[in-house]
Formats: C-alpha cells, sequence, structure tokens
C-alpha cells in the first residue's frame, strides 16, 4: 500500500524498458520493438566504430571543458558576493535565481533570436557596432565555431542560479567560530576563502562538479533549439543525447543501434558516477 | 594608523564587491528585458538594422493575434502543459511520498533490496534511457497521448529517496502517540505526518512543476501531433521553423514563462528549498 506503487512504476517503466533495450541492441531492429534477426555485438561494434558517434562523445568533451569550470567559477562568485551582501541580498540571490524558471527553450529563442541574431538589431553584434567591429554571424557558420560561445552563455544563463543556492547553503553551514578565529589570526580576504570558506566547501563543490559533469553529459534542448533551422540539424555540434535522437527516432528509426548507443551512454555515466562517488570518499579519508 | 588605512580598504573592497553585484544583476536581467521589449515590438522594428532599447510602438496584438494563429496551437498546449505539470507533481507527490515513509518507517522483508534499487536508478538519468523509454510506450500505444506524457514521468527515484530521508528525521514520538491512538500507518500518515511535512513537501512540489513545465526531451520524442504538444513543444516547433511572426514568437515565450515567474514571486522560498534538498540529496 505504501511502497507498492512507486515499486510497480518503477519496474514496469525504468527496468523493463532498461532490460528490453538491452535485448534490442543484439537485434536488428529497424522500425520494430520485436526484431528477429541476432546481430551480437553488431550494433556495439557499429556505435563505437561510427565517427558520428565518436566526434558525440568529443563534442561532450568540448562543451564540458567549457562550462564545467565556468559555471562552477561564476556560481561561486555569485554565492561569496551575495553571501557578503548585506544591502538587498534577497534581491540579489533573486536574480542570479530566477532564470531557473525559463526554460531551455525560452533561453535558446532569446539567444538565438535576439542576442545572437546575425543581423546587426541583434544585442552582441549591437554592441561590437558601437566599438565599431563588423557584425559576427554567431549561428550560420561551422568555422570559426562562434555557436559554442552561444550555446555556453546560454546555459550559463539558466544554471549559475540553481548552482549559486546550492553554495549559498552550503557556506551558511560553515561555522561562525572559524572566521572569527581567523580574523584573531589577522587572516582576511582572500586568505580566509583560501583557508576556511573553500576547503569547508569541499562536500558542496564535488557535488556540484557531477551534477555540472552529469548535466553536461545530458545537453539536448538548447542544441537542438539554437542549431537546427527549418526542422534539420547540421552535422556538426551534435552531442551525445542529440546524435541519438536522430539515430533511433529519425526517419531510420533504428532501435537496434539506438539502444546500443543508450547502453553505452548509461555506461559510461554510471561509471563516471561511481568513480566520482569513489574519488570523494577516498579523499574524505584523507582528512 | 594602519587601522584607518585597512577601513579605507575595506570600505574600498565593499564599494567593488557591490558594483561587481550591480553589474552581474544587470547582465542577468538583460535577457529577460530583451524578452519583454521584444514580445512588444512590431515586426518591422525588430527587423530593422537600428537596436532599440525600447519599442518605438508598443504592439500589444502580439498578445491577441497569437491565440488566433493556426500555426501555433497556444490554447491548447498551455492547457495539456498544465494538465501534465499538475498531474505529474501531485502523482510524484502522492507516489513517493508514500513509498519514502514506508521505506523508512515500515519494516518490510524487501526493505534493503527496494532500497539499493532506487540508488542505482540515481545513478542513471532519465534522459540518457529515452530510447528505452520510448520503445516501450509506443508498444503500449501512448505516443501523442496524455498517459504517455504523463505516467512514465511519476515513478521519480530521487523524489522517493528524499523523501525517505526526510521522514528518518521525522520526530517518532508524535508517531507514537498517534499509534497508541489507533491510528496505524496509514491514518498516522496521512493525519499527523503530511500535515507536519508540508513545507518539505510544497519543496518537492515547486521543484517537480517547475522541472515538468520545462520539460523538452521527453514531450518531443512521446508528443507527436499537434494536440498532444506542451508548451515547449509548440514554441520550440515555432522557433525551429523560423517563422516570420518573431515578436509574436517572443510573446508566445513570454506567455510560456509568465505561469513560472508567478510562481517564483510567490512560492521562492520553497523553491529554494527544494533546490538545497535535489542538488545536494548526494551527500
Amino acid at each position: 500500500m505504501f511502497v507498492g506503487p512507486f515499486v510497480i512504476g518503477l519496474v514496469v517503466f525504468v527496468y523493463v524498458p532498461i532490460v528490453w533495450s538491452i535485448y534490442l541492441s543484439f537485434f536488428n531492429a529497424y522500425n520494430t520493438v520485436t526484431p528477429t534477426e541476432f546481430v551480437g555485438a553488431g550494433n556495439y561494434l557499429d556505435m563505437l566504430r561510427d565517427p558520428a558517434f565518436r566526434s558525440s562523445l568529443l563534442t561532450f568533451v568540448a562543451f564540458a571543458v567549457f562550462i564545467v569550470p565556468t559555471t562552477f567559477v561564476i556560481s561561486l562568485g555569485a554565492a561569496l558576493l551575495v553571501a557578503r551582501t548585506r544591502v538587498m541580498q534577497s534581491f540579489f540571490r533573486s536574480v542570479f535565481f530566477l532564470p531557473t524558471a525559463c526554460s531551455y527553450v525560452v533561453a535558446a529563442l532569446i539567444w538565438k533570436m535576439s542576442i545572437f541574431s546575425g543581423i546587426r538589431s541583434g544585442l552582441a553584434n549591437a554592441v561590437l557596432g558601437w566599438f565599431g567591429i563588423d557584425s559576427v554571424p554567431w549561428l550560420s557558420l561551422a568555422d570559426p565555431p562562434w555557436y559554442w560561445l552561444v550555446i555556453v552563455t546560454a546555459r550559463l544563463w539558466l544554471q549559475v542560479g540553481f548552482y549559486m543556492i546550492l553554495f549559498l547553503a552550503g557556506i551558511q553551514r560553515i561555522s561562525p567560530t572559524l572566521y572569527e578565529a581567523a580574523a584573531i589570526d589577522g587572516a582576511e580576504g582572500w586568505k580566509v576563502f583560501r583557508h576556511i570558506t573553500f576547503p569547508q566547501l569541499r562536500a558542496t563543490s564535488t557535488a556540484v562538479l557531477l551534477l555540472l559533469l552529469v548535466n553536461a553529459f545530458q545537453a539536448f534542448d538548447e542544441f537542438y533549439n539554437i542549431l537546427s533551422t527549418f526542422g534539420t540539424y547540421p552535422p556538426y555540434a551534435r552531442p551525445p543525447l542529440v546524435y541519438l535522437y536522430y539515430t533511433a527516432l529519425g526517419s531510420g528509426q533504428d532501435f537496434g543501434h539506438g539502444s546500443a548507443g543508450a547502453v553505452i551512454l548509461t555506461l559510461i555515466i554510471a561509471i563516471v558516477a561511481v568513480v566520482q562517488g569513489r574519488v570523494l570518499r577516498l579523499g574524505d579519508r584523507g582528512e | 594608523m594602519a587601522i584607518v588605512r585597512s577601513r579605507k580598504q575595506s570600505r574600498l573592497v565593499g564599494w567593488a564587491r557591490y558594483s561587481a553585484l550591480v553589474v552581474a544583476a544587470l547582465l542577468f536581467l538583460v535577457p529577460f528585458y530583451l524578452l519583454v521589449r521584444s514580445a512588444f515590438m512590431r515586426e518591422q522594428d525588430l527587423g530593422s538594422p537600428d537596436f532599440h532599447w525600447l519599442p518605438p510602438v508598443w504592439e500589444t496584438s502580439n498578445l491577441t493575434g497569437l491565440f488566433d494563429n493556426p500555426a501555433i496551437p497556444m490554447a491548447r498546449s498551455l492547457l495539456n502543459s498544465g494538465l501534465i505539470a499538475v498531474t505529474q507533481t501531485v502523482g510524484v507527490l502522492v507516489i513517493s511520498g508514500l513509498a519514502g515513509y514506508g521505506l523508512a518507517r515500515i519494516p518490510y522483508r524487501w526493505s534493503n533490496t527496494v532500497f539499493y534499487s532506487i540508488v542505482a536508478t540515481l545513478l542513471i538519468p532519465a534522459a540518457v534511457t529515452f530510447v528505452p523509454s520510448f520503445v516501450l510506450v509506443s508498444t503500449l500505444g501512448w505516443i501523442s497521448t496524455l498517459r504517455g506524457l504523463i505516467i512514465p514521468g511519476l515513478f521519480q527515484a530521487l523524489a522517493t529517496f528524499l523523501f525517505r530521508q526526510f521522514f528518518l528525521g521525522f520526530p517518532k514520538e508524535i508517531e507514537e502517540a498517534a499509534f497508541i491512538d489507533g491510528l496505524g500507518y496509514w491514518g498516522t500518515f496521512w493525519r499527523i505526518v503530511v500535515p507536519n511535512s508540508l513545507g518539505f513537501v510544497a519543496a518537492i512540489g515547486t521543484i517537480t512543476f517547475i522541472g515538468t513545465w520545462n520539460a523538452f526531451l521527453w514531450p518531443l520524442v512521446i508528443g507527436r501531433d499537434q494536440e498532444s504538444w506542451t508548451v515547449q513543444i509548440a514554441l520550440s516547433t515555432f522557433l525551429t521553423a523560423q517563422s516570420v511572426q518573431v515578436s509574436q514568437l517572443f510573446m508566445a515565450a513570454l506567455v510560456a514563462i509568465f505561469p513560472l515567474l508567478l510562481m517564483f514571486l510567490f512560492l521562492q522560498r520553497w523553491i529554494v528549498e527544494g533546490v538545497e534538498r535535489t542538488g545536494i540529496a548526494g551527500d
């Protein structure tokens, strides 16, 4: 009566699909979910050999290299600034947090059609124009890859407030006596941050890094909405889920390869989570 | 002397900090400003090569025209989003609340197995398994139905995990008193535990509502027919089709985030708590 409904739902809607998918991944399953032609590890080998699949993993790495450190630093910085401000503290907190209400679709729209629209009245080009710099076609060219700036800043704006809240909660948990002791020792500014605040935020920092990484791995919404035009997505800048979406649910409905891809991605993310959990725990033991 | 200098210095640092905050806050508000400005601009002003700080003419017909535009089923998609977000939020709260309480308080034989299977599920983000879920939902014949959009999202391992942790910390004495009065687990849960946990319920509820309202990948995969579009899918279709009516597109986006902006205005406290609870679940 208590746990039953949840367990049944979890089995039917999470475990059954995963098991079914593992089964499908060993079959030739174009347009069918009850395949008959067994292909063994063929789908997996195809996926690993497919340059498009490998490049989707590279796209994720490139994206993570941009987004993880910038979000981490900016949200920590915002939390530190907000935590030290007495005047209008809740106003500033709300301003940074407000974009969390926005969906990726809405942010993509503002970024694509207003800030980074290729025309001269787009905000980014208007600002460049005030300094006498020519307009930049932010999204229509593959090279130079200006689209990265568009995609990274959109996610940054959406996510900073969320992680700032986590850091703020962490900062509030730090005992004031630590700061008093530091003040008596004459430490201030950067030294206090370096020796007290940052070490005390270790658990929060690790959780934030893991969340940032896992969320970057699942990036789909802003790539899809910013980069696809007239219903077609360019052949470059396809992160794993975008690649999977077009493989499994595009015109081909290739569930065999799609399932193999899903299994590979799930394994990667589970391994990352477990490894990171281990590293965290090992680190704690070291203290 | 040294004290005076350091006081001056700290005042300087204070001003620098404050200016940095103001500049950053303005930058964060720019996209909202552009959204509102563009939603009330005329099409020809949006397309003109000059940047306008304010609409030269405030165009309100973007709003009325939006609901008459057959290319974007705005009313229907808002209704769908509302229905999905409300039922999903209530469903998750009831299902995960019950399960979390059961796991925290009732000694089942399989409690540990269930708990570890939940933790294992937490490692796998739902988005990565959208292909398997799509396969199941299409086999059930639930493509382009509200059932298909709502039911698979009702069983949230994270929410159940959080409810379990929360109920483990619930004061046992209160429950024991209720038990002595003969309420049993069911009665104790609904009459004693839930009324005393409304803050936590609000935190999980608001976060679930926001996540569902803003969800994109699953509604994109399942909502194939126009009748089953959520407002995010309607917007996205309008956006990626590069439709000519850009100002109307901005108005549509403004309408789409309006309910959540209201929530932020009135329920921010619970949303913040929800973020804190869900974000650091790994601790």
